[in-house]
């Protein structure tokens, strides 16, 4: 049952990409691209990751697509004629992007048990339950603390710094987009 | 579990960015692409943070602010070249060629 929804979430989520990449407008482009994102929190959900799902929707489908609305709706770009680059890039695209995909579609065929038994410290054993202890830990944390707490422990602990250094980011960000979006005075 | 084909939507995502950053000229649909291939990292995070746990969830949310902070800033000078040139075509952004 849970296959099934991914499979339809997952073709939901190509679809929607391919025809963000290929419509002409850009508006429709990124309204394709809001739906992009729902699906991926669907299967965020799927995949045991609540709270992310919920981040996913909030974050992307809602803050930084609605930016994004803004500034086509500023600049007024709602009727632009196609730009497509030409046949030649078309063909040197679908090359380099068939090459890329062919790579990375090899891991479609990954599951625990081969990541496991990949793994050079455990030559022979490959039970993956005893592999990726972490998984498991992090599994008894949010049947322990809840979706938000088993998240928010490792941030607020182990990775308190780069959650610090953040903020020094994000208010780079801010000043920067004030700065370069500012009319000459 | 779903970790393989997880891992496989997020390569046909990534690719389909990379696809969209090399077709289009519209800047604003290449910041889309880009959004979109920051996704596809998301999504294999989120599936491999099942085995290697709650640490992928966190680098999850660093990726989400470091898109956000970009998605800010690549926008405001996406205004700023269209004051300069009235058009978003990087056919037409070559300020730097010499």
């Amino acid at each position: 049952m849970t296959e099934v929804v991914f499979y339809i979430f997952a073709a939901a989520a190509v679809i929607s990409a391919a025809l963000c990449i290929l419509q002409r407008s850009p508006i429709a482009a990124a309204l394709w691209l809001v739906s992009t994102m729902f699906s991926l929190a669907a299967i965020y959900v799927l995949l045991n990751a609540q709270f992310i799902a919920a981040i996913q929707v909030l974050v992307y489908a809602g803050a930084v697509m609605v930016l994004f609305l803004f500034v086509i709706m500023l600049l007024n770009l709602g009727h632009a004629q196609s730009d497509i680059r030409g046949p030649s890039t078309v063909a040197a695209t679908l090359v380099i992007v068939g090459l890329l995909g062919v790579e990375l579609i090899a891991l479609f065929t990954y599951s625990p048990r081969q990541l496991a038994s990949e793994l050079p410290q455990w030559p022979t054993f490959t039970d993956p339950a005893t592999v990726f202890v972490a998984g498991k830990i992090t599994q008894q944390a949010t049947e322990a603390r809840g979706v938000v707490g088993a998240v928010a422990a490792p941030l607020f602990q182990l990775y308190l710094i780069p959650f610090e250094i953040t903020s020094i980011l994000l208010l780079v960000a801010m000043v920067g987009a004030v700065v370069l979006a500012k009319r000459k005075v | 579990m779903l970790l393989g084909p997880a891992l496989g939507l997020s390569a046909i995502l990534f690719s389909l960015g990379v696809a969209g950053v090399l077709l289009r000229r519209n800047a604003i649909v290449l910041f889309m692409c880009i959004e979109l291939m920051l996704n596809a990292v998301n999504l294999s995070f989120v599936a491999l943070a099942q085995l290697h746990g709650a640490g992928g969830y966190v680098m999850v949310f660093f990726v989400m602010t470091v898109a956000a902070a970009e998605a800010a800033v690549g926008l405001a000078i996406i205004i700023g070249i269209f004051r300069h040139k009235q058009s978003v075509d990087l056919g037409n952004i070559n300020l730097l060629r010499g």
